[in-house]
């Protein structure tokens, strides 16, 4: 892919990442902000992604309801994410109308209005989100595995929020939260497509030159101290399927011992997609596929981690069938494990993950919102550096390095084990 | 290429096989690496009622060994260069479809033509297969939205084969023999209807010749005629089920009528009518009442499922189980004012220019324009039909909006389907 991009940092701190892209008539332009859920404390839990929703209640110029019409008129999708370390709203347009969603941009990123009647009505929808999630085994098992693994740091929580919070939180709240994050030295504007990039740059500096910089937003956070031990749990719920969860803490995006996991997670899980649009591969040749699903000790296994500014978790997920136990699937797991600390993977191993990232990446290069969304979202844990070299570094994993990543992150002693164990007998006045 | 040159006839290569394979090509040089994607006529159409759910359990074992590999040998070839590939049954067809690096595309085309020529069908694949559909299906059953859904089609398909999901149940999935899979592959599976599309960065030429060296010789005398789809009357009055799951925080609400199919001739106006009832912006002017004005759901919208045989006309949401009455009011309403006053030209100009400015971004990729392809086939649209498409998007009318909706909408002919606690 093309590989030629113009960063640049406007005088109120905006950063600035613009990358031309002819294939298509298109435009895709994506505002990421510095804030999620891993800028949250409890009683406010969930205040983040309230934000985003708020972000589409009105500001003066672009009235409630008005700016989601505006770009739909105009041909173009457009949506918002809020996870644990970013919040982001991007628009892909034909090329001669993007200049309306740079507009938007730029107007709410100062002048949202946050009127309490909408965000009365706001309370309720997300509620109604959090209650669509709650219906998911896996949604409480995963929130129960989560919470254990972060005691102190707000990793511990759903970006969602806890019910108590989006209960209680009011207004002045979500203001206070978007007054200090919302600011152009805590975003970054990311614009890939069919344009001249002198010609965005300026109609960027137009735009957003003149919103002020916000006093430093506040971005440390609360280090997680090791682990003393495996902790174990279990949700019991409705349903006949069991689940069982084994989160082990992960470096940072930024750790140089990424990117030897990304290879162990390719060998043990399947190589993970990292494209936001598009699906990714199977897994069945893994070892944990083989070592579980192949000898039906279960009957579907996932794995995969994220890149996050902070240490988080590489996640496995097992389905275990009615005639097996939890037991035996963690058995099995841990010997897996067990061998990736003990032997070393062959080198035919390690080039077959970097060949899967370098046709993954390819798939993703076909979309110029996903190309954007890449400058944008790796500025969000690292810098767009870390795209460009990500091939290389995969590349330049040696089996030594696997072996020793597994032996140093893929402790037990530093996991959480959730179990999901479905419970069905009558409830007494039902 | 022209970046603003929408797939048509001069960039479109079709050909036939002599055995009946239509094979569709376009080239694009942006990115290195192609997308495969087709079909044939061996959908669960063919599900006998007491096998139900053969087609799906039938795809899902194509991959599982061949005259050639076995399963880890099988995917081995696809996840050692990344490249994706399955199959999937659907009503009246079973899809396939994957991607590769271009120089790739050879091993994609064996396993596609290793599938449907040469399938195994291991025994100890059978059970693994059996095991994982059933807890499938036991997922299926906690789910409000799928349990919604199919309590919905059965409803509004009553007596039809569409009632049916195609998933099979408990019961059907358990006494599926090896031999049964054998003889559905054997008697329903053939080159005649079958549809490959090819587009990435491949020269239309290349492509054809690959398919042809793999799928050329193929037959089978025994491949029957399409299935045909019976028509279908619209319910006599208003039928409503409640499914209780235990457990739950929300309930999932589905609601609707029959509707066009997707080459009826008033299939354009209604698609546009639905934009704006319940898509447009924000889910439309049902997102706007049942979301954005009451705060009752954090998701409510309307769809037009429009294929070959009746389509569906339906509103979906997912709402606290006490407000449910309340949604099922708001949305009637808003179906009500649809019928009576139809929509303001304002919206319709909004939606028809928002049909035509997406056009570029949904041909953008690869598996945009194959998708369109595969369309321009199933339902016979002409080469040409994505040039044509903004002048059939502008020539919908206001009255033909409303003649469509009070066709098809009846408040008292309503399927009403909820699944929660």
């Amino acid at each position: 892919m093309p590989d030629k991009f113009t960063k640049k940092t406007l005088s109120n701190g905006l950063t600035v990442m613009l990358k031309e892209i002819h294939t298509a008539p298109l435009i895709s332009s994506w505002l990421w902000y510095r804030v999620g859920s891993r800028n949250e404390v409890p009683g406010k839990t969930g205040v983040s992604h309230w934000v985003e929703h708020m972000q589409f209640k009105g500001t003066p110029d672009f009235p409630s309801n008005v700016l989601d019409k505006a770009i739909s008129r105009e041909g173009g999708v457009w949506n918002a994410f809020t996870y644990l370390d970013f919040t982001t709203y991007y628009e892909t347009m034909p090329a001669d109308k993007i200049d309306l969603a740079l507009r938007l941009e730029a107007d709410r990123m100062a002048n949202s209005l946050f009127d309490p009647e909408e965000v009365a009505s706001e309370r309720t929808v997300v509620i109604s989100e959090r209650e669509g999630n709650e219906n998911s085994p896996m949604f409480k098992l995963s929130e129960a595995t989560q919470a254990a693994a972060f005691r102190v740091h707000a990793y511990h929580h759903k970006v969602i929020g806890d019910m108590a919070d989006l209960e209680n939180m009011t207004r002045d709240d979500l203001y206070e939260h978007y007054k200090s994050y919302y600011a152009p030295n805590n975003a970054v504007m990311a614009v890939a497509g069919d344009f001249e990039t002198e010609k965005m740059l300026e109609r960027i500096k137009e735009l957003f030159g003149e919103i002020p910089a916000a006093p430093s937003p506040r971005q440390q956070s609360r280090p997680e101290p090791e682990a003393s031990g495996e902790l174990r749990l279990t949700v019991e719920g409705r349903g006949e399927t069991t689940f069982v969860q084994a989160c082990y803490h992960f470096p940072a995006a930024s750790d140089p011992d990424f990117f030897p996991l990304t290879v162990l997670d390719s060998l043990l899980a399947g190589a993970s997609n990292l494209n936001m649009f598009g699906g990714g591969i199977s897994n069945k040749t893994s070892r944990l596929y083989r070592a579980l699903v192949e000898t039906e000790l279960t009957v579907g296994m996932s794995g995969g981690a994220q890149a996050t500014i902070d240490p988080y978790l590489y996640n496995i997920v097992m389905v275990i069938p009615p005639e097996r136990t939890p037991e035996e699937a963690l058995t099995a797991l841990d010997a897996e494990i067990l061998r990736v600390q003990e032997e070393k993977v062959s080198e035919a191993e390690v080039s077959r993950a970097v060949k899967q990232a370098r046709a993954l990446f390819a798939y993703g290069s076909e979309s110029i919102t996903n190309q954007a969304f890449w400058m944008g979202y790796t500025e969000m844990f690292a810098d767009y550096d870390w795209f460009l070299t990500y091939l290389d570094k995969l590349a330049a994993v040696t089996p030594e390095d696997v072996q020793r990543v597994a032996q140093k992150y893929l402790q037990k002693k530093s996991r959480v084990v959730g179990t999901y164990l479905p419970v069905n007998e009558e409830m007494p006045n039902e | 290429m022209n970046k603003n040159a929408f797939p048509g006839a001069d960039d479109i290569t079709r050909v036939v096989l002599e055995n009946g394979i239509t094979i569709l090509c376009r080239t694009n040089f942006n990115s290195p690496s192609v997308v495969l994607r087709g079909y044939l006529p061996a959908g669960s159409l063919f599900d006998p009622e007491e096998k139900l759910g053969l087609a799906d359990f039938t795809a899902s074992a194509l991959m599982r060994g061949s005259e050639n590999r076995d399963f880890q040998a099988i995917y081995d070839t696809l996840e050692s260069v990344g490249a994706s590939f399955g199959f999937s049954a659907g009503m009246h067809t079973l899809g396939f479809g994957g991607r590769a690096l271009t120089e790739d595309l050879p091993l994609l085309m064996g396993i596609l033509a290793e599938g449907l020529r040469q399938p195994t069908f291991p025994d100890e694949h059978i059970e693994k297969l059996r095991a994982q559909q059933l807890t499938g299906l036991a997922l299926r059953d906690q789910d409000t939205g799928d349990m919604a859904e199919l309590i919905f089609d059965e409803i509004l398909y009553a007596g039809h084969p569409y009632r049916h999901t195609g998933d099979g149940t408990p019961e059907t999935i358990q006494a599926m023999t090896r031999d049964d899979l054998v003889e559905f592959h054997r008697s329903k599976f053939g080159p005649r209807g079958m549809v490959i599309t090819i587009v990435g960065a491949i020269e239309a030429e290349e492509a054809i010749a690959k398919v042809e060296a793999m799928l050329g010789d193929w037959q089978n005398p025994a491949q029957p005629p399409k299935p045909t789809v019976p028509e279908m009357e619209p319910l006599v009055n208003r039928v409503r089920r409640d499914h209780k799951i235990e457990g739950k925080s929300q309930a999932n609400l589905m609601l609707g009528f029959l509707g066009p199919k997707r080459l009826d001739d008033d299939y354009m106006a209604a698609s546009l009518g639905n934009s704006i009832l319940g898509r447009f912006g924000l889910m439309g002017r049902i997102g706007e009442s049942v979301r954005e004005k009451s705060g009752l759901a954090y998701y409510a919208y309307s769809s037009l499922s429009a294929g070959q045989g009746p389509g569906a006309w339906y509103v979906s949401a997912g709402v606290n189980p006490a407000n449910m009455e309340k949604a099922i009011e708001l949305i009637s309403e808003e179906l009500t004012l649809f019928i009576e006053k139809g929509v303001t030209g304002e919206e319709l100009s909004d939606s028809r220019s928002n049909y035509i400015g997406s056009m570029p971004l949904s041909l953008e990729s690869n598996g945009g324009v194959a998708s369109a392809l595969i369309r321009i086939e199933r339902y016979d649209l002409g080469l040409d039909y994505y040039r044509h498409y903004p002048d059939l998007v502008s020539a919908v009318t206001r009255e033909q909006i409303l003649a469509v909706a009070r066709k098809y909408i009846d408040l008292d002919r309503l399927a009403i389907a909820t699944a929660g606690p």
